[in-house]
């Protein structure tokens, strides 16, 4: 990984949410890097913050969320403080969004290809002839037939309508895409396909992407480097083979355990208990000690620091002083 | 595994006239389906989005009446109830979970609110007391504490209003409850919680469940019996295990190649299928798989399989599955 082929670093990045019972800090102290082609998976419940982080580092946070502290470098240049008018020049060029829920982030009133038109306007000033060709090349990429420039998104099925949220992402042949759950709509088949195609697309035009999700399993196939979060602070983080094959926190032990495999023996499965902690009254010292199986007394009393331990970024303190028994991988389902 | 027949639907079918009042065109939602479920059984019903399966559950609920086709509950005909009396008696002993834990709780009442309404409703000997008590009792069944009575539905996270959903199901004293993707909006930590309860519902109060899902994986986890629908009809079924070691329909076969499984290597089978279900408008005969299906012959185009035994309890209603059950296996 060397300097030159870096193009995002994120360095010591909080976020508070302002409210009127005090600040509230959902993303805590999160730094990482980014190389050119990469792809980073960010996992964890609802409420740990990663679609926080990811705002946060597209510039899109608006109150009461505000960047604390801490940098977002993106092809050189700091993007935090910058105005919109600067940030203009870099959104949807060199870096684009792929939300959630595409049938909310798609304009109903609009056809799929005067989306296009108004995305490619507002960073360049295309001909007519431009756009036409390179919406019509886009959708091609995403194996769309370009008659559905003329559709509107409710002619679309779910697949086809994150399909062209993605081909609208690449319409400037960005370095950086960044997803924020974009299958969770979708049925396993259709989800399948997606990942396959958005793996496809990474590989022959070299973007790089930021890929969020809480199904973990999802992208084991497909990221590079995985980042473990929870209560808004980077658990574990390594090479995504690393991190399943030798899952170092308790959490994310319990993330892997916690879903069922379709083979090999069925084992009964336990889940995590309890729920991930409210952010504006954290659990004293670690912040998973109180839903931890390994939790002793010292966990409630000292912050575990983020602290390399084999070849991943571990924030557990058992782990550091290496009283946790070995990782191990699971298999598991239960029946009568 | 054998049991008590407890709800049999018979060629049950359900259409919607789709389009203006002058329209003709009707949607085939689910067509021709017949399946029973058993006392103690927990059964799949698995499927990709508009394939029917929230439809069966809704006319098994009573919310849609079928086309055509029949229910039979106990033995008795469900479209033979009248009596407000029997009506409420039905609707006790099969409730419905719904998948939304955000939008099928009354935000503005207490928690135990929806439960209490209900015993008044189809428990109306009970007095206030024993209204009560039964609120904890099925609070606890579901595991949460009794504080959490007093609670609204704002305090609640997304795994203990689903709890609360199936609260509200149990105190009604149920047979059979039907749950439409009880766990697809849930985190994933926080889904086998859920799972573990409806498996212990059945093993200790003996209630059976129809569970929804498109996960295959929380299937296995749970359920005995598997029931795979494809566009409103029944590709494959049979017990769990042995329809997913021995998938016969191709669709069958799609939906398990299309599973994440970190454990397994990638397969591509799923990820080169870019085919979307059709939307059954006015169908004409023929497989409805056969626009995605990697065997498809000619006869598949003109004839509309049927479900048939290829093993021991173990339907599929594919001509190819049906004619070379071999030639299937090698596919796989």
């Amino acid at each position: 990984m060397s300097e030159a082929h870096e193009i995002l670093e994120v360095s010591r990045l909080s976020v508070d949410y302002v409210l009127d019972r005090g600040d509230v800090r959902a993303v805590d102290d999160v730094s990482f890097t980014l190389d050119r082609g990469e792809f980073l998976g960010i996992v964890g419940e609802s409420g740990c913050g990663k679609s926080t982080l990811l705002f946060a580092v597209a510039q899109l946070l608006s109150p009461p969320a505000r960047i604390a502290a801490g940098s977002v470098t993106f092809e050189g240049t700091n993007l935090v403080g910058l105005t919109d008018r600067q940030l203009s020049a870099v959104r949807w060029r060199d870096m684009s969004v792929v939300m959630q829920s595409a049938m909310n982030a798609l304009n109903p009133v609009k056809s799929i290809g005067a989306q296009f038109k108004d995305a490619m306007k507002a960073h360049g000033k295309p001909t007519g002839e431009e756009i036409a060709a390179r919406s019509a090349e886009v959708l091609r990429m995403v194996g769309i037939d370009p008659v559905h420039l003329k559709s509107y998104p409710h002619q679309l099925s779910g697949g086809m309508r994150q399909r062209s949220m993605i081909a609208m992402a690449m319409l400037f042949t960005p370095d950086l895409i960044i997803m924020d759950e974009p299958t969770s709509a979708l049925d396993v088949v259709a989800q399948r396909s997606l990942m396959v195609q958005i793996k496809e697309l990474q590989l022959a035009y070299g973007f790089a992407v930021i890929f969020v999700t809480h199904d973990m399993s999802l992208i084991s196939h497909f990221s590079d480097r995985l980042m473990v979060m929870y209560a808004g602070q980077v658990d574990e983080f390594g090479t995504t083979r690393t991190v399943f094959d030798r899952p170092l926190h308790p959490y994310t032990q319990g993330l892997l355990e916690a879903f069922p495999s379709i083979r090999g023996p069925k084992v009964p499965l336990k889940g995590i208990p309890g729920n991930p902690p409210d952010m504006a009254r954290l659990p004293a010292g670690c912040r998973f000690q109180p839903r931890c199986p390994h939790a002793v007394d010292k966990c409630t009393q000292v912050a575990p620091e983020l602290v390399p331990i084999d070849e991943a970024l571990v924030r557990c303190l058992r782990r550091q002083d290496g009283t946790l028994p070995a990782p191990a991988g699971q298999e598991g389902s239960l029946s009568r | 595994m054998t049991t008590t027949e407890l709800l049999r639907a018979d060629h049950l079918t359900r259409h919607f006239k789709i389009g203006g009042a002058l329209s003709r065109r009707t949607l085939h939602a689910v067509d021709d389906v017949s399946f029973s479920i058993g006392e103690r059984e927990i059964v799949a019903l698995a499927g990709e989005s508009g394939s029917g399966k929230s439809t069966i559950a809704r006319v098994l609920a009573r919310i849609y009446s079928p086309t055509s086709g029949e229910i039979y509950f106990e033995g008795k005909p469900v479209s033979q109830i009248r009596s407000r009396h029997d009506r409420l008696r039905y609707s006790g002993l099969v409730p419905m979970v719904f998948q939304d834990p955000f939008g099928s709780i009354n935000p503005v009442f207490r928690v135990q609110h929806g439960v209490l309404r209900s015993l008044k409703l189809h428990r109306p000997e009970l007095s206030a007391q024993q209204r009560a008590d039964e609120v904890a009792r099925v609070f606890e069944a579901v595991g949460l504490g009794a504080d959490m009575l007093q609670r609204f539905p704002f305090e609640l996270s997304g795994g203990q209003r689903q709890r609360v959903g199936f609260a509200q199901a149990l105190a009604m004293r149920p047979k059979l409850i039907l749950a439409d993707e009880p766990v697809s909006m849930l985190d994933v930590s926080i889904r086998i919680g859920l799972l573990n309860l409806m498996a212990e519902l059945r093993d200790t109060m003996g209630v059976s469940i129809l569970y929804i899902t498109h996960d295959i994986a929380s299937a296995r986890y749970v359920a005995d019996r598997l029931i795979v629908m494809y566009a409103g009809q029944i590709a494959e079924s049979g017990p769990i295990d042995e329809v997913l070691a021995n998938p016969r329909h191709p669709y069958t076969q799609l939906l398990l190649s299309a599973v994440p499984d970190p454990r397994a290597p990638l397969s591509v089978a799923a990820g080169t299928d870019r085919g979307e279900p059709p939307k059954v408008i006015d169908p004409t005969p023929g497989c409805r798989f056969r626009w995605r299906c990697p065997l498809a012959i000619d006869t598949c185009a003109q004839v509309t399989p049927v479900l048939k035994e290829l093993r021991p309890d173990h339907e599929a209603a594919c001509h190819v599955a049906q004619a070379t059950a071999d030639q299937v296996k090698a596919f796989t």
